[in-house]
């Protein structure tokens, strides 16, 4: 039985299980979801949104679809793949359960850093306002999800609040026997002046396949401030379907950081819109391949209401026989006067067998704004090379030093010290740089 | 300090070197001269071991040792230091991190310790001075926006750095202005030593004036055709190349 029907059919035993703890409007959007699902099915090649990625070796697989938590792992095994310098909420899922023995949450007041399932069996007013709001439920990752998500973050942060420490989700696969499919779902909700800073990762911890569907749902309010880091540090044997709506109010800022270093195929669909005046979204990745590897990065940013700006600055290392995407959209639409809406993607491929298609997308309704986007796909220039050779660093450092260079200001909003040299360390020893980095002036 | 036997280059299989022969001795300076497409930046490009250029024929001694076939960066190692002629922009990697990391690299080519970091600001600090630089310069990308005269005096700087045994100067006097060619002729002149020996590469005797040579060599169609001391470069400026165009003939 294909990977489709499979779910199709294990849909009615898991409503059966959960029709008892979930409220009327979740068990419709699930069923929402299915429909949408059954119809559509995964996305195919033939489909203009996934041209240049192929779902179809993902999806070939025999995925156990039932997530069975290990609880053998201690927190010394996952320590490696979190920011440890500093005092954080933490919210780990082990094969997409939630693993509360290893999570430090956070019920207070004026802010929740919590299990999903919490929120939703909880009748949470805030889950009920946003959950499949803010998502295209349109699309058949997002609706798959829908059907059968159950576990993931869910931070609420009241207005005026400014959450004390780093959040840290960390999503770890270590089933060892079995590919695993798991669909996860994030809602964060920021009020209107509040302020969070969140960490997303996700880690493979063992060979057998992991194909992960997570869809992040964000509300920013008026005036509040967001950061999302994310770092996809898989394994090879790894499928990621990443789709994340910000929706944010006049006068906020949001960051959502993208760190793609790998894995079998990984997808990003990021998508953007300002419901107020004056709202500033910025949008920073780093993409660093090797092997046969194949990440796509698709963003829309939908400027529908005037004075907002949006930044994209997404940057490519390929090497080997890996493959990148990048797909940017932006859309100003009529009404959206003095939108400033700045895209770039810059890319550097190793080897003849490395590629990436790019391509900008802007469509522009309004007559008074500042649009611009730029690509450059290139190599490293020999030239720099044999300057820095001629100075006594030997090649090897010589192009670890430039591909860092190149890399280095897609580090430049990260403003916690700690996650800063963690995730510039991540970098580093990705690229194999032997340079003392703390220093170095990012 | 650095032999040059019958040395033959082409590039793309165009002869540019045609039998060379050059001595550098320490405690000296020679001035390279010679109209444009002589072959002078090859030269110094080829010393310096840039891959572009194919060698077909001669020796490059340096130290009593063959180096054709060591990597640019141990050649560097060794003691050679190329002044470029045109400065290479690196975005991203400030002039501090670039000479920290050119520094310790070649420390530890030499089983040396990493530079203390006050050790290396303390050096850092005293060379700016003899290159009149501003601190603020450290933190730039190096050569990126600079203008003609800061990327000159950044190379400069970098050789008082590395503290070479034999430095090349390919046209460290095009694009300064009068003030600027001064300083950078004063912190080469202030680095001069009995032990290390500088190369000068220019077409012009201003530098000259600054930077006196104990021998000026003419550089035509790949070869040296003419040496002599200070006064052959005063002639050239004054005459022109064609008069040795026509000894030639």
């Amino acid at each position: 039985m294909n990977l489709k029907d499979k779910l199709i059919n294990s849909f009615e035993q898991f409503t059966q299980n959960t029709n008892g703890s979930e409220s009327e409007d979740v068990r419709t959007k699930r069923a929402e979801g299915m429909a949408i699902f059954a119809a559509q099915g995964f996305p195919t090649m033939k489909e203009e949104e996934w041209k240049y990625t192929p779902l179809n070796k993902s999806i070939k697989r025999d995925y156990h679809l039932k997530s069975h938590e290990n609880t053998s792992l201690r927190s010394s095994d996952i320590d490696p793949f979190l920011c440890t310098g500093i005092d954080s909420y933490r919210l780990v899922f082990v094969n997409g359960v939630f693993n509360k023995s290893l999570s430090n949450i956070a019920c207070q007041d004026t802010f929740f850093v919590t299990n999903l399932k919490d929120a939703y069996t909880g009748e949470s007013e805030v889950f009920n306002q946003y959950f499949g709001k803010l998502a295209d439920t349109q699309q058949s990752m997002v609706a798959l999800n829908t059907a059968f998500a159950q576990e993931g973050a869910f931070v609420y942060v009241k207005a005026g609040a400014v959450v004390d420490k780093l959040v840290q989700i960390i999503y770890i696969n270590n089933d060892k026997s079995e590919a695993q499919l798991s669909q996860v779902r994030n809602l964060f909700v920021v009020e209107d002046r509040a302020e969070v800073q969140i960490l997303e990762r996700h880690q493979s911890l063992t060979e057998a396949y992991a194909f992960t569907n997570v869809v992040t749902e964000t509300s920013v309010g008026k005036e509040a401030h967001f950061k999302h880091f994310k770092v996809q540090n898989n394994l090879d044997e790894t499928t990621l379907v990443d789709s994340t709506f910000v929706r944010q109010g006049a006068k906020s800022s949001t960051l959502v950081d993208t760190f793609a270093f790998g894995g079998d195929l990984t997808r990003n669909n990021l998508h953007f819109e300002f419901s107020g005046e004056h709202a500033e979204a910025n949008m920073d990745a780093i993409t660093l391949l090797k092997g046969d590897t194949i990440v796509d990065h698709h963003t829309f940013v939908d400027h529908a209401v005037p004075n907002c700006q949006s930044n994209q600055l997404y940057k490519g290392i390929y090497d080997e026989k890996s493959k990148g995407v990048f797909n940017g959209k932006v859309m100003v639409r009529k009404d959206a006067q003095k939108t400033n809406a700045f895209q770039q993607n810059n890319n550097l491929l190793l080897t003849d067998l490395a590629a990436i298609d790019t391509k900008p997308q802007l469509e522009i309704f309004a007559d008074d704004v500042a649009c611009s986007h730029g690509c450059t796909i290139g190599q490293l220039d020999d030239e720099a090379l044999f300057y820095m050779q001629s100075r006594g660093i030997p090649i090897k450092e010589a192009k670890a030093f430039l591909m860092f260079a190149f890399a280095g200001d897609t580090l430049k909003n990260i403003t916690i010290p700690e996650l800063k040299e963690q995730l510039i360390n991540l970098v580093a020893k990705k690229l194999n740089v032997n340079l003392e980095l703390n220093e170095l002036d990012l | 300090m650095l032999k040059i036997q019958d040395l033959k280059v082409e590039i793309e299989g165009k002869e540019i070197i045609k039998g060379l022969n050059l001595e550098i001795k320490k405690g000296e300076v020679h001035a390279i001269m010679g109209p444009n497409g002589a072959g002078k930046s090859t030269l110094s490009a080829v010393i310096a071991g840039r891959d572009e250029y194919e060698v077909t024929g001669g020796t490059i001694e340096f130290d009593g040792k063959d180096i054709m076939d060591l990597a640019p960066e141990e050649r560097a190692h060794a003691g050679v230091f190329l002044s470029f002629q045109y400065p290479v922009e690196i975005p991203g990697v400030s002039v501090t991190n670039f000479i920290k990391t050119a520094i310790n690299e070649s420390r530890k080519a030499k089983g040396l310790e990493a530079m203390e970091a006050k050790d290396l600001l303390k050096l850092m600090r005293e060379k700016q001075q003899l290159l009149e630089m501003d601190k603020a310069f450290m933190s730039r990308s190096i050569n990126e926006g600079f203008s003609g005269g800061e990327k000159k005096r950044n190379e400069i700087f970098q050789m008082a750095m590395l503290d070479p045994k034999l430095a090349i100067l390919d046209e460290t006097d095009s694009g300064l202005d009068i003030d600027a060619l001064r300083i950078v002729a004063n912190g080469v002149n202030k680095l001069k030593s009995e032990d290390n020996a500088v190369m000068v590469i220019t077409h012009y005797q201003r530098l000259l004036d600054h930077i006196v040579p104990d021998f000026v060599h003419v550089l035509f169609d790949g070869k040296i055709v003419k040496s002599g001391d200070k006064n052959l470069a005063l002639e050239l400026e004054d005459k022109g190349y064609d008069w040795i165009k026509q000894e030639l003939k």
